[in-house]
């Protein structure tokens, strides 16, 4: 048994959203996390899969500081985090960063690059603005752009190009835990595979810990080491990448399998057999 | 002779730059009850050439083409009254958002009801027996009480599959279907290209399915083709693709796909362009 503080740990995290009610209804509270729990050990990575309205961003915003949990413990780095009480500081800013879905709507139109990437270091520490731009022009050679991409707009990017923006802010600070929430899935395939390729690089380079949400269950098998399978706000399935994948226990997470469509050779040559043989009996 | 018949399609757009070419020389042939799917990413092309056929393009599209036939149809000089008797009839398409493409302002079944009467001249009670049925057809839960439902109260899929059956009310011979399932869930979206493949062979219309998912692509097509900035890349039927891609694209394609990497690093396109020595 590994000895070592999980860079991040949760605890029967719930969540409540209030609806408010109508002249006819009463308000209703509708539970989106019913219990999680989880721990994710450095340099790892621990999947969170899930389909539209499971959960799995509301998570990723908990882990990430940005919304309070209704319930619950998380931890990082060992450390009991409880943002309703304080408002998480630079020191705790600085240990966890997230990484948005879309890289046209989480980059500032009217910011350039370079603001971009500085600003969490004016916002979170006292480093002097010459070091700051050192800083910045490193982290964008080290996401594969350019030093002269500093002075321009993100709508002079591409959308793959955005995302190594979104990523580079996001490791301005030298975080443990990047939270990305569905990174590539806004992405072309091969710019996809461009970008996945940057994240495994980053996180061998800084010993990264990522949680990384997705519906792609090709992407999580690629990418994740623990899969979470979270349906209606209840992790259904927890394991290793390769028992999950080998042998998924739970009914929910094999009919997630059975609809994955599969570019396999052999499950192609079965398909096109039967359907061939289906119109010589409609004949 | 081919139901569809695209040969060396040009599409342009004016643009404040200059003229812009979405559209590079394509060729399309689509049989009778052929499954074909156009894959490609973003820029490539792959909706324009659709929606060209359609005749969905803006004013600013210059299309050009040596043929462009459905049916013995000379679809590049149409008058709009014989464009109308082909586009939403015998030739009807369905589109990636599906929340989007419906009207939010009338019921579902309003709007179905609107296309069988224009399309098909039925009666006020005969369009609404209709629809009942084609909400049946495309399984739709309780179509009595869905009927009378706005688009904001049914989810992504019940409203794709209300898409689905305006496109199939006038039992078209070709229905082309842009991203069908890109903004739906997994379980849906194999739900819904579950039932465009019944339907498909039900009707025995042809079907082409304009995606970048090489999954959906892998999960429907009988041919394939291969689009890349406006050009083809690569035709060829669905087995051969996978199991032996032709074009350096296509290779790089595939093996871009994160169940095909090998080791700890996934290829890309450009380590292709590059290894290949094509640009």
């Amino acid at each position: 048994m590994t000895q070592a503080v999980p860079v991040v740990e949760g605890r029967a995290i719930v969540q409540d959203y209030q609806v408010p009610g109508s002249l006819f209804t009463g308000a209703k509270s509708v539970r989106a996390l019913n219990g999680i729990d989880f721990r994710v050990e450095k340099g790892k990575t621990l999947a969170i899969v899930g389909e539209s309205g499971s959960g799995k961003s509301t998570l990723a915003r908990i882990i990430a500081l940005i919304d309070a949990p209704t319930g619950g413990e998380l931890r990082i780095e060992g450390d009991v985090v409880d943002i309703r009480k304080r408002r998480p500081g630079p020191d705790l800013r600085s240990r966890v960063q997230m990484v948005f879905q879309n890289p046209y709507g989480s980059l500032n139109p009217r910011q350039k690059v370079g603001d971009v990437l500085m600003e969490p270091l004016v916002i979170n520490t006292s480093v002097a603005a010459a070091e700051r731009r050192d800083r910045a022009e490193a982290m964008l050679k080290r996401v594969g752009l350019q030093p002269e991409h500093f002075n321009r707009y993100p709508h002079m990017f591409s959308g793959g190009q955005r995302q190594r923006i979104a990523i580079a802010r996001a490791l301005m600070l030298n975080p443990s835990l990047l939270v990305l929430d569905e990174p590539v899935s806004a992405l072309d395939l091969s710019v996809q595979a461009q970008v996945l390729n940057l994240l495994a690089d980053l996180q061998d380079e800084f010993h990264l810990t990522y949680v990384f949400v997705s519906h792609d269950l090709s992407v999580v098998r690629y990418i994740a080491d623990e899969v979470m399978v979270i349906s209606k706000g209840v992790a259904v399935e927890q394991g290793s990448r390769e028992a999950v994948f080998a042998n998924p226990q739970h009914p929910y997470t094999r009919s997630l399998f059975a609809a994955t469509p599969v570019t396999d050779v052999a499950a192609i040559r079965v398909r096109i057999e039967r359907r061939t043989a289906a119109r010589a009996a409609a004949r | 002779m081919a139901l569809l018949n695209i040969r060396n399609l040009t599409v342009r757009f004016a643009t404040a730059t200059g003229s812009f070419t979405a559209v590079d020389g394509i060729d399309v042939q689509v049989d009778r009850g052929d499954v074909l799917a156009i894959v490609g990413e973003s820029g490539s092309g792959k909706s324009v050439s659709m929606l060209a056929v359609m005749g969905l393009l803006p004013d600013s599209a210059t299309i050009t083409a040596d043929e462009m036939t459905y049916d013995g149809h000379d679809m590049l000089n149409l008058s709009k009254a014989q464009r109308r008797q082909l586009i939403g009839r015998e030739i009807t398409m369905i589109f990636q958002e599906p929340i989007a493409s419906l009207n939010p302002s009338f019921t579902v079944g309003f709007q179905i009801e609107e296309v069988l009467r224009l399309n098909l001249g039925l009666s006020r009670r005969a369009a609404r027996d209709k629809a009942l049925d084609l909400f049946r057809d495309v399984g739709i839960p309780e179509p009595e009480v869905k009927i009378n439902a706005y688009p904001h109260q049914m989810s992504g899929g019940q409203c794709q599959r209300v898409m689905i059956a305006m496109a199939i009310a006038s039992n078209p011979r070709l229905l082309i279907a842009d991203e069908p399932t890109t903004a739906l869930d997994v379980t849906i979206q194999k739900q819904i290209l579950d039932l465009l493949m019944k339907l498909q062979e039900d009707h025995g219309m042809a079907l082409i399915l304009i995606t970048h998912d090489m999954g959906v692509v892998a999960e429907t097509a009988d041919r394939v083709v291969v689009q890349y900035k406006g050009k083809k890349m690569e035709e060829a039927d669905v087995l051969s693709l996978f199991e032996a891609p032709q074009h350096p694209y296509t290779r790089a394609l595939l093996s871009a796909l994160p169940e095909n990497a090998t080791g700890d690093r996934l290829s890309t396109v450009s380590d292709f362009f590059e290894s290949e020595g094509v640009r």
